[in-house]
């Protein structure tokens, strides 16, 4: 089968990570680790597992960040070589329960999928994502689908997964809805872990797919007082308003808007400068990751007050004094697994399928590329906001199932256009395929 | 010989290129022929003895007032309440009219032996001052002899210990004022009256206000009421501050009002063709012309902002009156009337007009999208009497780099209101409603307000309403070679030559509109039949 497949291989790794700081993210991919290969499918780990043939499978901003070789070395350990990108996933099951079934996979390779009897504490309490098993059992190392040698990934022609990351797709939703999920139920669950309260003030800074994806969340599973989304391209910022922000402004009006969003002073200098507020808002998501986010979320928040990394960071170079002399609490949201909403404890994908229909996120899915076409469709990843773009994803569907109005193919070289105006690239190609996406595999 | 009144001219085929001021800068325009051209009268001759002057009138006050040396006494409490740095514009060559009014006024204080004395600043929400700039306006004698003292204060309209809740009008305005002020024994107000808009009840009533009382007349119903600015009997604006005068006197408090006026000697020597109407200019007018057009095309924006509020204009004092406010404020308005009406022939389809690096609110400052709205729309839209230079429904077309920029000193909430208020809207009713309150009690601005040098937090929301008049009279603002984005928040349209505007204004005023240009400053009144 064919089949994107990043190697260990140090000197591609160095020159990915040349060409991307060169020039920009996403550029590093043709000479990097990345590279489209006939290989076996993997095998089955145990009768608990399945076969999936993916339809649409994402590009997430740790794909990306993967590739540039922005990543961390934290995740050496939680990662095995080779493998195959890709953990958002819409997907065709053969065999076990979900035999024939259109399924996501929740793709975190918790103590279940890897046999480990009896779970460790935190997939015990349906707190998947924080498995510590991740490095153990019956599979090679791998925080997720995506990451493992053993299992594939979404950006292949084949992958397998464990019967305990299937959710069987809802009649009505597309398969650009579906691949919509994973990315909204990590938003879902940085929405619902923050522990906000009624009322309180919220920044979400950044406006990516997980930027918009966690303001729809804080509308539909929380209620803020008043939502303050920062957005850097006009796309982004027309979307943040339509999913929920109350107020969306440009990244270099972030701290006067935050500052009037708290009705606080402010300090800088000369006065009518704002260097960092005196007190803040109440909790900031920040769906960036960077040094420079982080740095934000610090000058915004407020005493005591809470910053959410939703964004996945890497190694920052960030001064914690404020961290410090503010008692601000900073707290990771990675993942999903379970949520304690008033009528009880709800799976996170649960909540995200829901969100996905009701905010109609499935329109977020911007532009797809066959796999052939991957270093074009890293490089619209990249530089997605910009090109008027949130989420790019790989289509492995045979023509004949892709839908009229749903993601379609990319133009061609020279046919590819940047800076698209609202609606996105999908505005700018036609069909490339027939509806069947009710159709039984 | 006398002045020359003000000129409407013709344009024809031999008639040169007119002259647009453009923000730090100039733009020479061909206007179609027919067009018509409004100059401003030729600056009235100066008082010959200004000092004299003034001292007469102290002796020989109007209305009902005694003469002011009858007024002081040992042991009284004395506030000499004055115009800040909005006045006059440019801002006037040394010695200030100010500083002449008030060391006369000092004179006779001291000659009557009056201890208790505190100058204060009628800011009303206006920006304190610097140092400096005091000492322009005042003269280092009374700067020295009381800013070291603390006697020198800057009216703080935040501070509820400094104010005085006087009573409601007939029409339920809160009259809030200066408790200094109000408890002294005599305040004397010294003024200086650039346009008719200045002056009289609004002096007190506004100068030395609280935003709880300002809100009653700078207000968007008030504003659109006020049909114009310049003519008092037919602005709202005028009849509110004339309704808390009058409460103001009858709660008893003893004001001595002194008005001047100046003339329109606008710019100094090295400008001097700004003065002249162009047909008119000399060999030197045109080098200097050339000379300042290129430089400044050279010179980046902010050196040319620095080189121009550098300029300080040689207006000279033409009349100065003292005693009852309204007897002294009649006279006043006569005096500007004299020297700034030009009578105008009828209405027009596109009003244009070239708008100067500075008005009131940004002095050593940045003209910011905000106040070029407010400057073309609030003021030289309003620079009539009658009925508006343009049609209803007409278009006017501003000329004004308009930059995206703002001095965030002088003007942090404008920045906020730039960029989040008229994000969303630029509907002024809704703007008042949703927005004010919040921007006028917000504690930063209020504290940079009070400590800093900015302007209220509700300062750019009068800025807005200030146009609420023409923006509801016109039927396109069409700004030319201005930043396109800023101009597209204000809601306006942008044009890059003078000739697109024109093509733009057709699809509002047709194909063969009438034009007329407003060539200010120097300063005019249209008084329009």
């Amino acid at each position: 089968m064919r089949a994107l497949v990043f190697e260990r291989n140090l000197a591609r790794f160095a020159a990915s990570k040349v060409a991307a700081a060169v020039a920009g993210s996403g550029h590093g991919v043709g000479v990097g680790p990345l590279e489209l290969l006939e290989i076996d499918p993997p095998d089955l780990p145990s009768q608990r597992w399945v076969r999936l043939a993916p339809r649409l499978s994402g590009i997430c901003g740790s794909d990306l960040a993967t590739l540039d070789g922005r990543s961390s070395r934290y995740f050496e350990r939680i990662v095995s070589f080779p493998f195959v990108p890709g953990h958002e996933i819409v997907a065709d099951a053969t065999g076990g329960v979900f035999d024939g079934a259109r399924v996501v996979v929740e793709p975190v390779l918790g103590c279940e999928a890897r046999g480990i009897d009896p779970p460790c504490q935190a997939c015990a309490g349906g707190h998947r994502g924080a498995c510590e098993h991740l490095a153990f059992g019956d599979l090679a190392p791998g925080l997720q689908t995506g990451f493992c040698a053993d299992t594939g990934g979404g950006w292949g022609a084949g992958l397998v997964a464990h019967e305990s990351q299937l959710w069987a797709v809802p009649e009505g939703f597309t398969d650009e809805d579906a691949v919509m999920v994973e990315p909204t139920a990590c938003a879902v669950h940085a929405a619902c872990s923050a522990g906000l309260e009624s009322g309180a003030s919220v920044v979400v800074l950044g406006a990516g797919t997980l930027g918009l994806c966690t303001i729809a969340s804080l509308r539909a599973f929380t209620l803020p007082g008043r939502l303050l989304a920062v957005a850097k391209h006009p796309e982004q910022r027309r979307l943040a308003a339509e999913l929920g922000a109350d107020l969306v402004v440009k990244p270099e009006e972030t701290r006067r808007a935050a500052r009037r969003l708290a009705s606080t002073l402010a300090l800088g200098p000369d006065g009518g400068r704002v260097e960092r507020l005196a007190g803040g808002v109440d909790v900031v998501f920040d769906c960036v990751g960077s040094a420079d986010s982080l740095e934000e979320c610090l000058s915004i928040v407020r005493p005591g007050g809470e910053i959410v990394l939703v964004g996945m960071p890497g190694v920052v170079r960030l001064d914690l004094a404020p961290l410090w002399q503010r008692e601000v609490r900073l707290r990771g949201a990675y993942a999903y697994g379970t949520e304690l909403r008033p009528d009880g404890p709800r799976r996170t994908f649960e909540l995200a399928f829901e969100l996905v229909a009701s905010a109609g996120l499935g329109r977020l899915v911007s532009a797809a590329y066959p796999l052939e076409r991957y270093e074009e469709a890293v490089a619209h990843a990249a530089a997605a906001g910009r090109r008027g773009a949130e989420k790019i994803v790989f289509d492995l569907r045979r023509p004949a199932r892709r839908r009229p109005g749903g993601a379609q193919e990319a133009p061609g070289p020279g046919g590819a256009k940047d800076e698209h105006g609202p609606g996105g690239a999908k505005d700018e190609h036609g069909p490339t395929g027939a509806p069947d996406h009710k159709e039984s595999p | 010989m006398s002045p020359r009144p003000g000129f409407v001219l013709e344009v024809d085929r031999s008639t040169p290129s007119t002259l647009f001021w453009h923000g730090e800068g100039f733009r020479l325009e061909k206007l179609p022929v027919g067009s018509r051209v409004l100059y401003a009268p030729e600056p009235f001759a100066a008082l010959k003895d200004p000092d004299a002057a003034i001292r007469h009138a102290l002796e020989h006050p109007l209305g009902d007032s005694q003469p002011l040396r009858s007024l002081l006494r040992p042991g009284m409490r004395l506030t000499i309440a004055f115009d800040d740095i909005s006045l006059p514009l440019p801002p006037m060559r040394s010695p200030d009219v100010r500083q002449r009014v008030i060391e006369a006024v000092l004179d006779l204080a001291a000659a009557a032996g009056v201890d208790d004395v505190v100058l204060i600043a009628a800011l009303a929400l206006h920006r304190r001052m610097t140092d400096d700039e005091l000492r322009h306006i005042l003269g280092s004698r009374i700067f020295d002899a009381f800013a070291p003292h603390g006697l020198l204060w800057q009216h703080d309209a935040e501070d509820p210990s400094q104010l005085v809740h006087l009573g409601r009008t007939d029409e339920g305005e809160d009259v809030e004022l200066n408790r200094r002020a109000v408890e002294s024994d005599l305040l004397v107000y010294v003024n200086i009256n650039l346009v008719a808009m200045d002056g009289g009840h609004k002096s007190v009533a506004t100068g030395l206000a609280s935003y709880k009382s300002l809100r009653h007349h700078h207000n968007v119903r008030t504003m659109r009421a006020s049909k114009s600015f310049m003519d008092r009997h037919r602005s709202q604006l005028h009849t509110s501050n004339w309704r808390m005068g009058r409460l103001i006197a009858e709660s008893g408090m003893r004001i001595f009002q002194i008005e001047t006026t100046l003339n329109t000697d606008t710019f100094p020597a090295e400008f001097r063709f700004l003065q002249r109407r162009e047909w008119e200019w000399s060999v030197r007018d045109r080098a200097s012309f050339l000379a300042a057009s290129s430089a400044l095309d050279r010179t980046p924006p902010e050196l040319a902002r620095r080189i121009f509020h550098a300029v300080k204009a040689p207006h000279e004092m033409t009349s100065v009156q003292a005693g009852e406010v309204e007897a002294v404020h009649d006279r006043t308005l006569s005096m500007v009337h004299a020297q700034q009406l030009v009578h105008v022939d009828g209405q027009t389809d596109v009003l244009t007009m070239g708008l100067p690096y500075i008005c009131p609110y940004n002095v050593n400052s940045i003209m910011n999208p905000i106040l070029v709205a407010c400057l073309g729309l609030g003021y030289f839209f309003n620079l009539y009497q009658g009925k508006p230079l343009v049609r209803e429904g007409g278009v006017v077309i501003l000329s004004h780099p308009t930059p995206w920029a703002f001095n965030p000193v002088h003007h942090p909430s404008y920045i906020d209101f730039f960029e989040q208020v008229l994000a969303e809207t630029t509907d002024l009713l809704e703007i008042e409603s949703k927005y004010e309150e919040a921007f006028a009690t917000d504690p930063w601005y209020r504290h940079l307000y009070r400590t800093s040098y900015a302007y209220h937090g509700v300062h750019p929301f009068y800025m807005w309403y200030w146009c609420a008049h023409a923006l509801e009279h016109v039927g396109r603002v069409i700004v030319v070679g201005g930043d396109r984005a800023a101009v597209r928040r204000l809601g306006f349209s942008p044009a890059s030559t003078l000739a697109d505007a024109l093509e733009i204004a057709s699809d509002v005023v047709g194909r063969d509109p009438t034009i007329t240009h407003l060539h200010v400053p120097p300063l005019l009144i249209a008084d329009v039949s």
